[in-house]
């Protein structure tokens, strides 16, 4: 239960990250085009495939 | 290009697939071995992802960019609070809970009212929706067909739902217990989400790097066309718009009655949700992973064409001529769009029918004209109905709405509507204080500011109605706009709905609720939902039910609303679970209504079950006070038995203490009368000589002189032994009290060594054994009673000369220094000892040399009293040997500290 | 012909003394230190009676008398067991092995010879 709790709480932890790297002003501040792809698409889907690896680490891992 | 019959052909086969997957689940779930593994979970939340995301995101891409992705990201952010997923899914179970609507009435004190307030809000939030599948299936069968009226026609679009209706009848109706999982529907259409993903990322590759030479192409060519940088670039977007649909989309993952459906009702095990958490989102952005560069595809191929942005996906492959993966697109949307369609129309049938058509029934005459018999077959149908009258209202509204803005901006609208149930459900699940009229207040309040500034405007564009209170205001209060409300302007249409009913919603819910008391049956409920947790791991909640009931009438109300036959399945289950065999010696208490209330609500959902049980048990209402007084009880009991628990614990602890100190007194009372008996042998051994011998000696007068002297000889040893064995006792018990005296001064170990050693030499010298004696130079004092080292050391030394061989017999005494102690060690060329002689040889009167045939002489007390002596010194006492190698045994004294 | 008797203990000077009085009251005496040599002596011996000490090197009295009471040759045998240890479990046990009488040390020498003779039916 305890340790349960602990993989809740920086699971959340992690949704206010991912929230805020969502949020204008960051997502804003993205432009112009790197390695010849629009550097919002690589951003947003970058950040997103972190979020999700490292979701999968803390809700799977240690167990 | 294809032949109509082909494409309705295979559509068919793909139907007969799913209808084969589903079959294979529920055969392997009735035999018990479940196919619903954490992954098939996680899949089956792809129901999420429906033909508005496989048509429509590549449309929402080539007019908004990037911000189609908000859709995505919130359900992402949403998962991450497994916390409160988790929750929902406990609450659920333990109330048998069968849909969102039951949830939130369930919570708010078992409400009829509000549980049909939510189902009304659902369905009209959610035909629409369906409506637009319908439309996506027709749109596309059109396209693939070349021939649009076939996908706008009447029939053919009546068709298409006559056989989703079928096909969701037979899936979601087979069993009538609503929170009995449909697992061959899970598996269904966990299967579609793969096929729908798997065509998306066909097309997506085939796009991008068949007609194009990958993203960079893609990305380079797109971006000579006129006005596309506000595609590509994320300045364009409107912060308060992205930030709004993030939220909406994170609401709509969990409230959508098909997203509580599978993600909550149709949750086979809590722990899938750790899989999920990732899982869902990974497929997520696996299938908008080519939605831009499939959109920018489009735009650049289609330059000037006036196409359908919505119907890239498919005519993207078509105007290459691919038309087997055509086909798959084709195959890809009718997932999405039936996946969709058979889980949201299970989910509002099971509303309807339990928070709408169930309360009108059981109040209705003819309900009570049936009064015995087996409703089960009742309910089915009116499931049956529900799910077609709603496919029916979809169809209706497609055919009424077409190519209008009230259906194509559907989706967004949609899930406005089920945000409005996120105060009432949140607030249920934290905030105890939430009460029915808040509730009804927040949702209803919400859900009219919706229809006002969403839905009535959306029908307003499609020109249905009078778009004067869009324009101007309502009556011309300008205020009154329904895109402006207050004069809030500067806000897209579902950013404005999303503040505007949010607030008025979760304001209304909050301050009606502080402003009312809860009943009794609220306060229940808000207790067992709040505390679902804290319940669960004391045993489950409170009994809060008092009155009498026969268990015949609730044994007939659940075999009127299961059937027999699974109602007598669970009655056993009930019994079992009460260590009774049968379930006809069932006592009709509070465990067995509160069983019968919950499997009710299972089937008829939480209201209608309360209704039914009420019905025929002739309960004593309690009242809020004494609800509250019972759940108070219950937290004084709660801390009563925690600290009873500590108490137990401290008394266990006390106990174990006490037997452990009893042990230990046994344990010396055994050693003490073990002792005593051995001293009394060891003394009666000289004085069974002493007697013996003067007794003849006394009786005999005639006795030859050699004997009188030989015998008083032994009289005398024996005498002395007796009196040496005596000393030593008390010399022993002396120490052992600690009333020994101890003249303590510093001490030269050399010199004492030496005296000892030349005490002895008479003894030495009659045994004819070689003495070596070796003491390091310069050692420094220690601190110890003089009498009583020498008493030490002649012990040891007397007994090596004690065991030496009589010829070649060798004893060995050195001194040295060690760290802050000085070591004596006096060695022998004797037997030696066995390790478990090393051991047992300082305990009193054992005496080495078992082996041998005579006994050594000696009282057994030597060793203890030595080991006794030096440890007062604070040094230790010890032997190092092995048989046949003699014996060390070695001493250490610690050095005296400079300031003593 | 002279009845003999086996005197079994490792106390040297209560061997002394044993061995004195039964040579007065005209037995033919032997004399063994521990378990085993008594029983290597009741073989070559051939005792009317043994006197048998219990705290003994190599075989205690208790298993030396159990072993010549497991041994039908020597049913005729009378056997005193003589020992320091003198509480009641241990007369108990000394009895229930088989012997004939047990003394506690520190014993009479009269009272023990007169025990021995009516053992040995010499009134």
């Amino acid at each position: 239960m305890k340790r349960a709790n602990l993989t809740r709480q920086r699971l959340v932890l992690l949704a206010m990250l991912g929230g805020l790297l969502f949020s204008f002003p960051i997502v804003g501040l993205v432009d112009g085009v790197v390695l010849g792809l629009p550097a919002g698409y690589l951003y947003l889907f970058g950040v997103w495939a972190a979020l999700i690896l490292m979701a999968a680490r803390l809700s799977e891992g240690g167990r | 290009m294809f032949p109509t019959a082909i494409v309705v052909l295979i559509s068919l086969a793909y139907l007969g697939l799913l209808f084969a997957v589903a079959r294979f689940a529920e055969q392997r779930a009735a035999a018990g071995r479940s196919i619903i593994t954490p992954s098939l979970y996680a899949l089956s939340l792809g129901v999420y992802c429906t033909s508005w995301t496989f048509y429509g995101s590549v449309g929402r891409a080539t007019s908004g960019g990037l911000s189609f992705l908000t859709i995505y990201l919130g359900p992402t952010l949403m998962l991450l609070l497994t916390g409160v997923i988790v929750k929902m899914i406990r609450i659920s179970k333990a109330q048998r809970i069968t849909s969102i609507a039951d949830f939130i009435g369930a919570r708010y004190g078992k409400s009829y009212w509000l549980a049909g307030l939510a189902t009304i809000v659902a369905v009209l939030g959610i035909v629409p929706y369906i409506a637009l599948q319908l439309k996506a299936i027709a749109a596309s069968l059109g396209i693939l067909l070349a021939d649009p009226a076939a996908g706008q026609g009447f029939w053919p679009t009546l068709a298409i739902t006559a056989s989703l209706a079928v096909f969701t009848i037979w899936f979601g109706t087979r069993h009538l217990d609503a929170t009995e999982r449909h697992e061959g529907m899970v598996a269904a259409i966990a299967f579609e989400s793969i096929v729908k993903l798997l065509a998306f990322l066909a097309v997506g590759l085939f796009v991008t790097f068949g007609m194009f030479n990958g993203f960079g192409d893609v990305f380079s060519r797109a971006a000579a066309l006129p006005g596309i940088e506000r595609l590509l670039g994320l300045e364009a977007v409107k912060p308060v718009s992205w930030a709004a649909l993030i939220l909406l989309s994170g609401l709509a993952i969990v409230f959508l009655p098909r997203q509580f459906q599978v993600m909550v009702v149709e949750n086979v095990d809590e722990s899938h949700v750790r899989r999920a958490v990732w899982l869902f989102p990974l497929y997520l952005l696996l299938i908008n992973l080519f939605v831009l560069p499939v959109a920018l595809g489009g735009l650049v191929h289609f330059q000037g064409a006036a196409v359908n942005a919505d119907t890239y996906v498919l005519r993207l492959p078509l105007s290459q001529g691919a038309e087997v993966l055509a086909m798959l697109v084709f195959l890809g949307g009718l997932s999405a769009a039936t996946g969709m369609v058979i889980v949201e129309t299970i989910a509002l049938s099971t509303m309807v029918c339990n928070d709408l058509v169930m309360p009108g029934l059981l109040r209705s005459t003819w309900f009570s004209a049936q009064n015995r018999r087996d409703l089960s077959g009742v309910l089915l149908g009116i499931r049956r109905a529900a799910i077609g009258v709603i496919l029916l209202l979809g169809f209706i509204y497609f055919q009424a709405a077409g190519e209008a803005h009230a259906l194509v901006g559907i989706g967004l609208i949609s899930f406005a509507a089920v945000a409005q149930f996120a105060p009432v459900v949140f607030g249920g699940m934290y905030w105890k204080l939430g009460t029915r009229p808040g509730a009804i207040a927040g949702l209803s309040g919400g859900f009219l500011v919706w229809l006002y500034t969403l839905l009535l405007p959306a029908f307003a564009k499609s020109g249905w109605i009078d778009p004067g209170f869009v324009q101007s205001g309502l009556f011309g209060f300008s205020w009154l706009k329904a895109q402006a409300l207050f004069g809030l302007v500067g806000l897209d249409e579902i950013s404005h709905c999303l503040w505007w009913s949010l607030l008025i919603n979760a304001g209304l819910f909050a301050g009606v609720s502080l402003a009312t008391r809860p009943d009794a049956d609220e306060a229940a409920q808000a207790e067992r939902f709040v505390d679902v947790f804290r319940l669960e791991a004391r045993g489950g909640a409170p009994r809060l039910w008092r009155g009498q009931a026969s268990p015949e009438a609730l044994v007939a109300l659940l075999e009127r609303f299961l059937g027999a036959e699974r109602a007598h399945g669970q009655l056993a289950g009930h019994a079992q679970a009460r260590a009774l065999s049968d379930w006809r010696r069932l006592p009709a208490d509070a465990a067995f209504v509160q069983f019968a209330e919950a499997e009710l609500a299972g089937a008829i959902g939480s209201a209608s079950a309360r209704v039914m049980v009420a019905s025929v048990v002739e309960e004593e209402p309690l009242g809020l006070d004494e609800v509250l007084d019972i759940l108070d009880e219950a937290n004084q009991v709660r801390a009563h038995s925690r600290e009873l628990e500590l108490k137990q614990a401290e008394l266990e602890a006390a106990t174990g203490e006490l037997r452990a100190a009893n042990a230990r007194l046994q344990e010396l009372d055994r050693m003490k009368d073990d002792f005593v008996s051995t001293v009394t042998h060891e003394l009666r051994t000289p004085l069974t000589s002493i007697r013996a011998l003067s007794e003849m000696l006394y009786e005999d007068p005639k006795l030859p002189l050699a004997d009188r002297a030989r015998f008083l000889g032994i009289i005398v040893t024996e005498t002395e032994r007796l009196s040496r064995l005596i000393n030593q006792i008390l010399d022993m018990a002396k120490l052992e009290s600690g009333r020994a005296e101890w003249t303590t001064s510093s001490i030269d170990v050399g010199t004492l060594v030496r005296e000892a050693a030349a005490s002895l030499e008479a003894l030495f010298n009659e045994k004819g054994l070689c003495f070596s004696l070796s003491i390091a130079a310069g050692l420094p004092p220690v601190l110890a009673d003089r009498d009583r080292l020498t008493q030490v050391l002649i012990n040891l030394l007397s007994n090596a000369v004690k065991f030496v061989p009589q010829d070649g017999g060798h004893v060995w005494l050195s001194v040295v220094s060690v760290e802050d102690a000085v070591r004596v060690s006096v060695r022998d060329n004797g037997p030696g000892l066995t390790a478990d002689e090393c051991g047992v040889i300082f305990e009193k009167f054992r005496q080495g040399g078992d082996t041998m045939t005579a006994k050594p002489q000696g009282t057994g007390l030597g060793l203890p009293i030595s080991r006794q002596i030096i440890e007062h010194f604070g040094g230790r006492l010890w032997v190092e040997s092995s048989p046949g190698q003699g014996a060390d045994f070695m001493f250490t004294v610690p050095i005296a500290a400079p300031d003593a | 012909m002279a009845k003999k008797v086996l005197i079994v203990d490792d106390e040297p000077n209560i061997v002394i003394s044993l061995e004195f009085l039964m040579k007065k009251e005209g037995f033919e005496v032997a004399v063994a230190g521990d378990g085993e040599a008594a029983l290597a002596q009741v073989a070559a011996f051939q005792p009317d009676l043994i006197l048998l000490d219990v705290m003994m090197p190599k075989k205690s009295g208790f298993e030396v008398c159990e072993s010549l009471r497991a041994d039908p040759a020597h049913a005729g045998l009378k056997i005193v067991i003589l020992t320091a240890k003198g509480r009641e479990t241990e007369v108990a046990k000394g009895l229930a092995i088989g012997a004939d009488a047990y003394v506690t040390k520190p014993f009479s020498p009269k009272a023990l010879a007169v025990q021995v003779k009516q053992l040995l039916e010499i009134a």
